[in-house]
């Protein structure tokens, strides 16, 4: 037997051995490229402007011009689904101002032709996530806690990757996130220094069941 | 006075007439053969397991294409072949840790011949039952939902359902089974480098030896790897089927809240385990007569491991019966007399006979060492075995509490070929298996040899010594 | 793979003598355990029992790339974005009342079988999805039957007609309009003459005053109508009895003692839903409430009056004539004598009865069945005159529909006009005589003698396909139109969408009749009742009050002063010849006469005795079947007056012996893929000269019929599941009932939950007044877009109903006791399933509710093996209809629609719940009080026997019925703590014909082994058979 070549060139034993760490490495690496993916914001669409079939900036009409929410998202604290206004909603206004600006002109077309504007859903929650807007805002939870400073984007864009996960943090501990009732849709607030104080103190005040906000039926049905 | 000493003939454990060189070349021969001289009957027997592996994959696609409806479950019979099968094939798969660790660490000798052959059943085994339940569930592509791993959902597996630890138990098994096979593999890979003729085989083996050269501390490192993985694996044989079972202890359906469930499922693997390695070793060993290494001496042990396994879990069934009616409950004693005459009785009479009677025949040397009886028995062991399942599924779950919502099972076309078909599966790995990789542990059988050559040796000298001591009469004055 | 069951070589005579050696109340078994040997010599050689389960038979099959292309995108390996991008499509111009994601509530009624029935319809942004009753109308009082909610489905239905056909081909309204208008000049000169009119029963005033303008236009006109499940005997026997036609109205709030003679009058009259509730009201027994009223039921074909009755006879219907008359002879009514009794009424049970009725002058009641001939009415008028119930028990009001007269007699004489060529044009406003018309009459070949024929239908029917004119009917749903209750009450039809496939109502078609062009049916009804002077000068309120109460004041029936003239009463029983079996005809408990087959959701319903789905079948009593050897399967021949039909035979415990039911409705040729093809035409075998009652042989074939049954074994075996005892045991110890068995004690090893919350949720079940009538089935179905699975999956035991009614018998073969058990989720406190499943998809919630999170489920299916009342349902297959898009529309969007290989059941209408406790909270009202939530299975109950609500308001309904002695839960010793429990059924049976048996007939003891059987149900599960 002595007699026979050899097989492997010495350096072999060397890569053998490296070759054990990497396949270990290999493996990790993918499951990490994995996780971070699927929590990327280009996964969950978050910061990604989106193009509306109207050019419409919420910065001016919310920012600029100082609209409330709720003069076009009527039913937001009624109802659980906000309501994304009619186009009669917009020609309101616009009868009286900027009739003529060419951005305005999906509006008079949608009018006559009596066809809706079809907007890009933005905030779009599985079908199986029954969220309701009115007892989120009836209870001191700002717009702005989901939706951002919307009245500082020009085009509307995701702020939140709306994982489960991200839900809990606030069903688990409201007391982070509330606020007064009447500062809902106040999208200046600042959470004061003495939150947790505050917040303890309004979920106490709007009786908030904690231990009832993780049950699946709040969301799942 | 007069001191003797009586020394039996022992029945051997390696045939006559082997030396060192013909168990390494008869063995090491198998998967050295070049490709061209593939035995005939080997490629028949490939070919059919390989036509079977495809039905499985057929019957996989349509089942994830339509649901688990393409099945005969209803409810409340909600749990059926699928089930079944896992449960059959686990059981199976102990075999080959427990001979090969348990009868280790008892230092059962002859074990050498058939460990590496029922390590690897146990791993195509372990394979096969892995698949199940996974198969059968409704969304298949979200099993990884029972694996606890950080996610966005802010949500744990329910640690409370047994199916969790089912999770634990079986990956756990199949590590640890993969690396002891493995790693007991070693210097074989090492001979057939070295015996290889072709440079890819040897190279192929080369990168499997890891560099074995048999140097003292390669054995010694070998050695306490070895005792190690045995020792861990040992433990193992026990809680895999434990847990297992209280898959249907845990819940509270009359025929399986039973407490016995753990010890007897255990014992009932190992039974069908040995059942599993009979029916494939006496024909391997008639083919590649290998009738010197697998020798009557084997087949009889086996035969007894059964006698009592196949005792203990007959016990079992006994005691479900008894405990049935002792319970006073309505539904413990209807489940029973469901059993014993209710429609899917002939199974459970069935049962009985093929696990409970005719093992009893085992107690007689006859039928131990008489080899065509003892693999048409393996069969029957088998059967029986699949059928315990059954009834443990099937017939409790169709007539429980509420009569309102009793109803019949009848299994489909798709149940049987998912049955079928992982059966491919397991006899494509193991045909692949005995066809390229040393089916008997080369440098173990060598060990073996050499032990029984010294025991030989040693007789021979006591004998001779006894001869020479005989005390001379004593002379009178 | 298929097998027989066991029972085919299992000899029912043995089994009887066995049952005749058996002592006590006795609950049956199925054949499967009673003789042991024989079957398990039956089964040695088999290698599985029961049927071949098809593994896809049914549903919309799709090709196996889709299939995969489905499954695949399951995976979610389709998306390279974690969600499709979807749009939002808001108004243009906002309805004033909608806001978007809250639901809107509209009354109507229903006028599904003439009558109206209230209704309340849920309207989400614009398509209603749910169909309840209507509280403030009398002949619903909140409550609902199964056709009327299934209506929702209907309207939605895809396959109904969306187009005018002329002679088959495609065509317009207006071409319609254009066609006819020379045929209406000529008639218009002819003085309308061969002009003839067929609808089925009308109540609506509006469409009345129309017919009305038209026979002024033109005065020869020709109106006839014909109801296949008609009240011509009824009419006729007021005719006979007063000399006038009047409908009678029961109050069965007043009645302590009825006899129903073959009425089935908790289901098939216009006002059976309130009957049912009146009923039950003088039923219901409680702590403080221990007497109920007393039924006698005699009658042919098992019902779920029959079910209910205290004391049921069978009876054949032919016979019943004879058993009046004794009755009335006895009670000394005038121009009755020489009775006799008929064979199989014991004369003591008689003597009991009678003495019973006697004892309640004034507040008994006696009814006879619609299939009766004209004399038993009368004679049942006279019997109540006699007993003086006029007044309190019942009262007579003008007759309701709009032109009362012999339904059969003026179809016989439209088909004769038509044969005799007379009929120049015929408009037929609904129905399908070609199907449902006498077979005699032969309306098809006289059809085709019409010149013209029109026919207004919601689908394309046998009678459309025959017919000039087809004219897609609009849905009570999709147009305004007026009706009338079984009361006299009136109600507007108010539409909640457009015709979604452009149909035409009614009116509007006898609008065009008269040259109207473009009147609407908004107007035409809405001018009548303005024309009536109601509401005096303020008429938009009195339109929009009637809108919103969904009734129109004032306008009941009246109660009317009648005299009895009938002075005696003609023999008309015609006996049945010895060598021939009766047959009788009886409308079917889930499609009615036919109308409903195209409903999946009415086809799929368990029939409340038989349990059958999808199909009829020939019910025989067990004598019968012990006589002539025959299984539930095996097909045989009808044969009478020489015409004949095959059809399947079903064992049907209780049904009178040498008399075999067959149910009106099935064997449609064209009524839609759902229902085309189920069952066989019972209208082949139904001449004009005996409706209800034909004598003719039966003769059995070689062949079998794969019947499916929901329920297969029908024994308690034993077991504590109903419980039941009579009133006198009940009164003999109220606080502890002798029919409850020992207490169970509670231990268990987790901690108790406080549930100190300001909701905990609880459900009470009243056994005593649960009728079997499906009504809750049907709601939860509606409300929970709960799948149609098909024959096949129900074979193979996958039906999805979260919500079924068990039905157990006990005592004798041929007459059993019948017992009725809704049974869903019960909730348990300590849920066997939740500590079962791997990734917590079904968890307790803190209101005590148990929670099943679909999009968690990964299908272990190992909760449901693990539930001892095996209501949890499981989607095999695909079952939810992705691809219909107005199926899409008629779901409930506040629930989930599951897909395959996801766990559900019921979940105390969760929606219902949040949408409340949202209210509620946003409120600062959290404890939620009765009334805020209200399953739909409780609304819907015509007897209010489901009580629903929060067990943390101290004094809500339930708290107190929980209290209640009666109050037990099924299978409490498993210690599952379940929620929903049970009152247990309370009999009232006679003592002079059940002596109280003191020990209280308890399940739990008199069951020995052998003595208990189930002769209708093979072994092999939910295959009927083979």
């Amino acid at each position: 037997m002595a007699t026979r070549p050899q097989i492997f060139r010495p350096g072999t034993n060397t890569l053998a051995r490296v070759s054990i760490f990497v396949g270990a490495l290999i493996v990790v690496e993918i499951l990490l490229i994995l996780i971070v993916f699927f929590r990327s914001n280009y996964w969950r669409q978050v910061h990604i402007a989106i193009d509306q079939p109207v050019n419409f900036s919420h910065q001016i009409h919310a920012g600029v011009v100082g609209m409330d929410c709720r003069y076009c998202h009527a039913s937001v604290a009624q109802s659980s689904f906000a309501t994304i206004p009619p186009t009669e909603t917009c020609v309101t206004c616009h009868t009286q101002v900027k009739q003529n600006s060419p951005l305005v002109q999906p509006i008079w077309e949608s009018l006559e032709t009596g066809k809706p504007i079809e907007w890009v859903k933005v905030h779009d929650l599985p079908g199986f996530v029954y969220f309701n807007h009115s007892i989120h805002v009836n209870k001191g939870f700002g717009c702005t806690e989901c939706h951002g400073r919307v009245n500082e984007m020009p085009v509307v864009w995701q702020e939140q990757a709306l994982f489960m996960g991200w839900c809990l943090n606030c069903h688990r501990n409201p007391e982070k996130y509330i606020r007064p009732v009447e500062e809902v849709y106040n999208m200046e607030w600042v959470r004061p220094p003495n939150q947790i104080a505050l917040g303890q103190k309004l979920v106490q005040e709007y009786n908030i069941d904690v231990n009832r906000l993780s049950n699946c039926y709040i969301c799942h049905r | 006075m007069q001191r003797y000493e009586q020394i039996e003939p022992i029945e051997p454990i390696i045939g006559p007439g082997q030396t060192y060189a013909t168990i390494t070349e008869r063995i090491s021969s198998i998967p050295l053969t070049d490709l061209r001289q593939t035995p005939r009957g080997w490629l028949v027997g490939f070919a059919i397991s390989f036509s079977f592996l495809m039905l499985f994959l057929i019957s996989i696609l349509w089942l994830f294409a339509r649901g688990t409806g393409i099945w005969g479950l209803n409810i409340p019979v909600a749990w059926g072949f699928a089930i079944i099968n896992f449960v059959w094939w686990i059981g199976i798969g102990h075999a080959g840790t427990l001979i090969s660790a348990v009868l280790l660490l008892f230092q059962q000798s002859w074990r050498n011949s058939i460990n590496r052959f029922a390590e690897a059943m146990t791993l195509f085994a372990v394979a096969c039952a892995g698949l199940f339940p996974i198969l059968h569930l409704g969304r298949p592509w979200l099993f990884y939902w029972l694996i606890p791993y950080p996610n966005t959902l802010g949500m744990w597996p329910q640690f409370r359902s047994p199916l969790a630890w089912d999770v634990f138990a079986i990956s756990t098994y199949a590590t640890v089974s993969l690396l002891f096979w493995l790693v007991g593999l070693i210097p074989d890979f090492a001979i057939l480098r070295d015996r290889a003729a072709g440079k890819l085989q040897r190279q192929i083996f080369g990168l499997l030896a890891l560099g074995w050269r048999s140097s003292s501390r390669h054995w010694y490192r070998y050695e306490m790897a070895y005792l190690i993985l045995a020792a861990l694996s040992t433990p193992l044989v026990v809680s895999v089927h434990s847990i297992v079972s209280l898959d249907f202890a845990v819940s509270q359906l009359p025929g399986w809240h039973v407490t016995i469930f753990p010890p007897y499922f255990v014992a009932g693997a190992v039974f069908s385990g040995f059942a599993m390695v009979l029916t494939l070793t006496i024909p391997i060993r008639k083919w590649y007569n290998l009738e010197d290494f697998i020798t009557m001496k084997h087949l009889d042990n086996m035969a007894k491991v059964m006698l009592v396994t196949g005792s203990i879990v007959f016990y079992g069934y006994l005691m479900e019966l008894f405990y049935g009616w002792y319970s006073a409950s309505v539904f413990e004693q209807y489940m029973v007399l469901n059993r014993m005459i209710g429609p899917y009785a002939p199974f459970f009479w069935a049962l009985i006979l093929c696990n409970g009677v005719i093992p009893q025949l085992l107690w007689f040397k006859f039928f131990r060492q008489n080899i065509p009886f003892l693999f048409v028995f393996s069969i029957i062991v088998n059967i029986g075995m699949w059928l315990e399942r059954f009834v443990i599924v099937v017939i409790s779950l169709h007539r429980e509490f509420l009569p309102s919502s009793w109803d019949m099972y009848t299994p489909t076309f798709w149940d049987w070929s998912l049955y079928i078909g992982s059966l491919g599966l397991f006899f494509t790995l193991l045909f692949l298996f005995i066809r390229f990789l040393p089916m008997i542990n080369i440098f173990e059988m060598s060990m073996l040899q050499f032990s029984e050559n010294e025991k030989a040796r040693r007789r021979e000298a006591r004998r001779v010594q006894l001869a020479g001591d005989t005390p001379e009469p004593a002379q009178m004055a | 793979m298929t097998m027989q069951s066991p029972e085919e070589r299992v000899d029912l005579s043995e089994i009887r003598t066995r049952l005749a050696g058996a002592t006590g109340q006795q609950y049956w078994r199925s054949l499967a355990e009673v003789a042991e040997t024989r079957e398990f010599q039956e089964f040695l050689h088999r290698e599985f029992p029961g049927g071949a389960a098809e593994w896809d038979h049914s549903f919309s099959r799709r090709t196996f790339l889709k299939v995969m292309g489905a499954s695949l995108a399951l995976a979610g390996l389709t998306a390279c974005r974690y969600q499709p991008v979807e749009r939002i499509a808001p108004y243009v111009n906002a309805p004033e009342q909608i806001v978007p994601g809250l639901p809107l509530f509209y009354t109507s009624v229903a006028t599904s079988r003439g009558y109206a029935q209230g209704v309340l319809v849920e309207s989400h942004t614009g398509r209603p999805t749910f169909i309840s009753g209507n509280p403030e109308h009398p002949a619903s009082l909140g409550a609902a039957d199964i056709f009327t909610q299934a209506e929702i489905l209907t309207m939605y239905d895809p396959e109904r007609s969306r187009q005018v056909l002329n002679n088959g081909d495609k065509s317009t309204w207006d071409a319609f309009v254009a066609a006819i208008a020379p045929h209406l000049a000529e008639l218009r000169r002819a003085q309308g003459a061969g002009l003839h009119i067929l609808t089925q029963t009308v109540t609506s005033p509006t469409l009345a005053s129309q017919f009305r303008a038209l026979q002024s236009a033109y005065p020869q006109v020709q109106w006839h109508q014909y109801e296949p499940v008609g009240y011509d005997n009824v009419r006729a026997g007021s005719q006979l009895a007063f000399g006038e036609y009047v409908d009678t109205l029961y109050h069965f709030d007043q009645a302590q003692v009825i006899l129903a003679l073959d009425s089935d009058f908790l289901f098939a009259l216009p006002g059976s839903v309130r009957y049912a509730r009146d009923f039950s009201n003088r039923r219901r027994v409680r702590r403080d409430k221990l007497e109920s009223n007393r039924l006698y039921v005699v009658e042919s074909t098992p019902t779920i009056t029959g079910a209910i009755a205290d004391h049921r006879q069978p009876l054949r219907a032919s016979e019943i004539e004879r058993l009046t008359r004794v009755v009335a002879q006895r009670l000394g009514v005038t121009g009755v004598n020489n009775a006799e009794l008929p064979a199989g009424i014991p004369a003591e049970w008689l003597e009991a009865l009678v003495e019973d009725l006697q004892q309640h002058r004034g507040t008994s009641v006696v009814i006879a069945g619609h299939n009766q001939p004209p004399v038993v009415h009368a004679l049942v008028h006279a019997i109540n005159q006699q007993l003086d119930n006029v007044g309190t028990t019942l009262s007579y009001i003008d007759p309701v529909e709009v032109n009362p007269g012999n339904q059969l007699e003026s179809l016989r004489a439209l088909t004769t006009a038509m044969q005799a060529g007379q009929v120049s044009m015929l408009v037929m406003f609904g129905g399908n005589p070609v199907y449902d018309a006498p077979v005699d009459l032969d309306f098809a070949n006289a059809l085709a003698r019409v010149g013209t024929s029109v026919h207004l239908s919601l689908f394309v029917d046998e009678t459309s396909a025959r017919s000039t004119w087809h004219i897609p009917a609009a849905h009570f749903l999709e147009a305004w139109g007026d009706a009338r209750a079984f009361d006299g009450t009136a109600s507007v039809i108010q539409p909640l969408i457009e015709p979604l496939y452009g149909g035409k109502s009614a009116h509007e078609l006898v609008a065009t009749l008269m040259g109207q062009v473009d009147v609407n049916g908004y107007d035409i009804v809405r001018n009548f009742w303005r024309s009536r002077g109601l509401g005096g000068r303020d008429f938009d309120t009195f339109w929009h009050t009637a809108l919103s109460k969904g009734v129109i004041e004032g306008t009941a029936a009246p109660p009317k002063q009648v005299t009895l003239q009938a002075t005696e009463f003609p023999d008309t029983v015609a006996a049945i010849p010895a060598d021939e079996l009766e047959i009788l005809f009886q409308p079917d408990p889930s499609i009615w006469d036919g109308r409903f087959a195209n409903n999946g959701w009415l086809q799929e319903l368990p029939k409340p005795l038989t349990k059958l789905t999808w199909d009829n079948a020939a019910l025989i009593g067990v004598a019968t079947a012990e006589r002539l050897r025959l299984r539930n399967g095996d097909v045989v021949e009808l044969r009478t007056q020489g015409r004949t039909l095959r059809v399947p035979v079903w064992i049907a415990p209780g049904h009178v012996d040498e008399a075999v039911t067959v149910y009106l409705g099935y064997g449609r040729e064209r009524a839609g893929t759902v229902g085309t093809g189920q069952g066989v035409n019972a209208y082949r075998l139904r001449t004009s000269d005996s409706l209800w009652i034909a004598s003719g042989q039966l003769r059995r074939t070689a062949s079998r019929y794969e019947l499916v049954s929901t329920q297969d074994h029908s024994s308690m075996e034993g077991r504590e599941i109903v419980v039941s005892g009579t009133l006198a045991q009940f009164r003999s110890n109220p606080e502890h009932p002798p029919f409850f068995h020992g207490e169970h004690e509670y231990r268990s090893l987790y901690p108790d939950y406080p549930y100190d919350g300001p909701r905990s949720w609880g459900m009470v079940i009243d056994l005593s007044t649960c009728i079997g009538c499906n009504a809750c089935v049907i709601a939860c179905q509606a409300e929970n877009n709960i799948p149609v699975v098909g024959k096949g999956q129900v074979a193979n035991g996958r039906e999805m109903h979260w919500l079924r009614i068990d039905r157990y018998y006990s005592g004798e073969l041929d007459n059993p006791r019948v017992y009725f058990q809704p049974m869903a989720c019960v909730h348990c406190e300590k849920a066997p399933c939740e500590t079962v499943c791997p990734v917590a998809a079904t968890v307790h919630d803190d209101e005590g509710i148990n929670n099943m999170v679909y999009n968690r489920c990964v299908g272990t299916r190992y909760c449901s093996n693990n539930c001892p009342y095996k209501v949890r349902r499981f989607n095999f297959l695909q079952y939810a209809d992705l691809d219909t898009e107005t199926l899409k529309l008629q779901r409930n969007p506040n629930v989930t629609v599951r897909n395959r290989g996801v766990m559900e059941k019921c979940t105390y209408c969760i929606q219902r719940i949040s949408a409340a406790r949202i209210k509620g909270e946003q409120a600062n009202q959290p404890v939620l009080k009765d009334g805020d939530v209200v399953t739909a299975c409780q609304a819907a109950c015509p007897t209010q026997g489901i009580t629903f609500g929060n067990l943390n308001y101290p004094d809500s309904e339930v708290n107190r019925l929980k209290a209640e002695p009666l109050n037990y839960g099924v299978l409490e010793e498993l210690n599952t703590r379940p929620r929903t429990t049970y009152l247990a059924r309370v009999r009232n049976p006679n003592p002079a014909i059940e002596p109280d048996m003191p020990a209280g007939e308890h399940h739990g003891t008199e069951t020995s082994p052998h003595s208990v059987i189930e002769p209708e149900m093979p072994a092999d599960g939910h295959h009927g058979t083979e």
